[in-house]
């Protein structure tokens, strides 16, 4: 009873001014003894910035937010992450075991440290870490978990998009334990100097991992990240090769700085690589300009990009779905048009 | 060497080429004379177990599995006229599952049924949660390899390609285990006329949440779904001048 009605003041508090609410006595009793979770990710020993998200969505429910690192030579990781703006304190465990973040042994890890921090909110980012992790970790606790949140409204009630962005949906949660991932391109990653975070040893109940990691095979790029890129430049079927996909795309994302992207139809003919593939099925972007040339624009394509700040679209069919959500729109001959405003922007 | 014995859990949904509407009560997406399918991701589970029994693996059989309304039978046929050998409908009209519910539902399945290889599609392309193998693999203690784009399976151990951030990463583990697949894994194939009229005479259990002994309560309430903000279309430019200078002029270079 007692949490309907606080979860329904908050609903409230939506449309009135929340700062108010916030300052009820009873509210902040309450949340001082709550805290929150953010599951930050790391690689050969650098954190990850993109998993900063998960702080930054855990800091709107005002709670305590404590973070979590694991993995070999753990240390400056965890004094990294204390640095990050927010974060009251970084909960570590040292164990090489943890480095390639495999779900077997990290869910029974982090579900020991989630009990013993009697965490009432757990957020980490829908990255293929996350994705791969979370849910173990929510059946083990008998959570259902809340997948790529764009928003978070009260501390129950989250907003995600579902059918591939075609439909927005807000829910609420009864669970004791709130395990979220969070759409990264939805949240800050957040200031990484200025905190002053203490940093402590969690429990490490070493389980058996039964899952051999055996190698990897990254693309190797010196641009921007895609899923982070402040510029996208993204090609599709209209590229017809990868030789024509590397010769036209390749000198307009340098001309801008950009990111490359590719859309299903272009990954699928094998003109670029998996890990470029913008949409439903592969990454969701929203940078400040995404420019796409032979992209027709569909549904599955729009969900990844259409939280893009501003869209651009050359493509030589006018009636392509595309300029339906482009602000800039060229009809014309790709193999034209990009060579040509390559040289414009490198002249300019 | 071991049997495989393959589950392979099924969903129907609105197919992926309409384009969803949200209903007037802002409170799900309307789903009555929708067309519906089977979750894309799925069809690549079947067909990667039907290659499995092709590639002459001691394939003992392969189990599809699917909860939902009555309609979610037709999928179940689709699956055995891919190569499935029988089915199990768990009958459930009132309310969608959740992934949690139906990971439950699953560790029944794999116990009852002695499974030791659940082949899930990645997510269901309506709630896009990407959740139900992780939980399964969670519930059962199994491991798991998600967004599978290779799988190759050698007497008692399977080596997995993933797709990750970035690109893709190597696993290997014993059986039983947990694999869900990417869109990457195969082309999944068409089944011909001959094999949906064999299909039809398949087995298909009919079953309900009681017989697994699940309430399939929900922990998630909806509280609206809506209409995600429409965006304008702009101008179009007659040229690449036109374009920079708009461009330009929106802040974007």
């Amino acid at each position: 009873m007692a949490v309907a009605f606080r979860s329904s003041l908050l609903r409230g508090a939506q449309t009135c001014l929340r700062q108010q609410h916030r300052m009820l006595a009873r509210e902040a009793t309450l949340r001082r003894l709550a805290s929150t979770l953010a599951v930050l990710e790391q690689r050969d020993g650098k954190l990850n910035m993109s998993s900063l998200a998960a702080v930054s969505a855990a800091q709107k429910l005002g709670n305590n937010v404590h973070a979590f690192v694991a993995g070999g030579n753990i240390k400056a990781v965890a004094e990294a992450a204390g640095k990050v703006e927010g974060i009251e304190k970084v909960v570590y465990v040292d164990n090489a075991a943890y480095d390639k973040g495999l779900p077997e042994n990290y869910a029974p890890l982090l579900v020991e440290n989630i009990k013993k921090g009697g965490y009432s909110h757990v957020f980490a980012g829908h990255s293929a870490f996350g994705k791969n992790l979370m849910p173990r970790v929510a059946a083990m606790l008998d959570v259902q978990q809340i997948s790529d949140i764009t928003s978070v409204e009260s501390e129950d009630t989250f907003v995600r998009p579902i059918y591939a962005g075609n439909a927005i949906l807000t829910v609420q949660s009864d669970d004791a334990t709130k395990i979220i991932t969070v759409r990264g391109t939805a949240f800050p990653s957040g200031a990484t100097e200025g905190g002053s975070a203490s940093v402590e040893e969690g429990v490490d109940p070493k389980a058996e991992c039964p899952t051999e990691w055996v190698s990897e095979d990254l693309a190797k790029s010196d641009r921007p990240e895609l899923a982070s890129a402040s510029r996208v430049v993204s090609g599709g079927r209209g590229l017809k090769s990868k030789e024509e996909f590397d010769r036209i795309i390749t000198p307009l994302a340098d001309a801008l700085g950009a990111a490359i992207g590719a859309s299903r139809a272009a990954v699928d003919s094998g003109f670029a690589d998996n890990s470029l593939q913008v949409g439903q099925t592969g990454k969701n972007v929203a940078p400040e300009l995404y420019l796409c040339a032979g992209i027709s624009g569909a549904i599955q394509h729009l969900a990844g990009m259409k939280d893009s700040k501003v869209i651009a679209a050359i493509n030589k069919d006018g009636d392509a779905p595309i300029f339906q959500i482009a602000d800039v729109g060229l009809v014309g001959d790709l193999f034209e048009r990009v060579p040509e405003m390559v040289e414009k922007l490198k002249a300019a | 060497m071991t049997g495989l014995r393959i589950l392979v859990p099924v969903k129907r949904v609105i197919d992926y080429a309409v384009k969803p509407r949200v209903n007037k009560a802002q409170t799900a997406v309307e789903t009555t004379g929708v067309k519906h399918s089977m979750n894309p991701f799925d069809e690549l589970s079947i067909e990667e177990a039907v290659r499995l029994r092709e590639r002459k693996l001691p394939v003992e059989d392969i189990l599809a599995f699917s909860a939902g309304p009555a309609k979610s039978q037709d999928i179940l046929r689709t699956a055995m006229a891919m190569g499935a050998d029988r089915a199990i409908h768990v009958v459930e009209e009132k309310a969608e599952l959740e992934p949690l519910g139906v990971a439950k539902v699953l560790a029944k399945v794999v116990e009852e049924e002695k499974r030791n290889l659940v082949i899930l599609g990645k997510q269901s392309i309506d709630d896009d949660a990407n959740q139900t193998g992780q939980m399964l693999a969670g519930l059962l203690n199994w491991p798991q390899a998600t967004s599978a784009s290779k799988v190759e399976i050698d007497g008692d151990n399977c080596t997995v390609t993933r797709e990750v951030d970035g690109g893709v990463e190597t696993l290997r583990a014993k059986l039983p285990m947990i694999i869900t697949t990417d869109l990457r894994l195969n082309e999944p194939r068409y089944a011909s006329l001959p094999n949906i009229m064999k299909a039809k005479k398949k087995p298909l259990v009919k079953k309900t949440l009681a017989d697994y002994g699940i309430d399939g309560a929900k922990r998630l309430k909806t509280v609206k779904v809506i209409e995600p903000p429409a965006r304008k279309g702009g101008d179009k430019v007659e040229d690449v001048d036109g374009m920079i200078k708009k461009l330009k002029e929106l802040g974007a270079i």
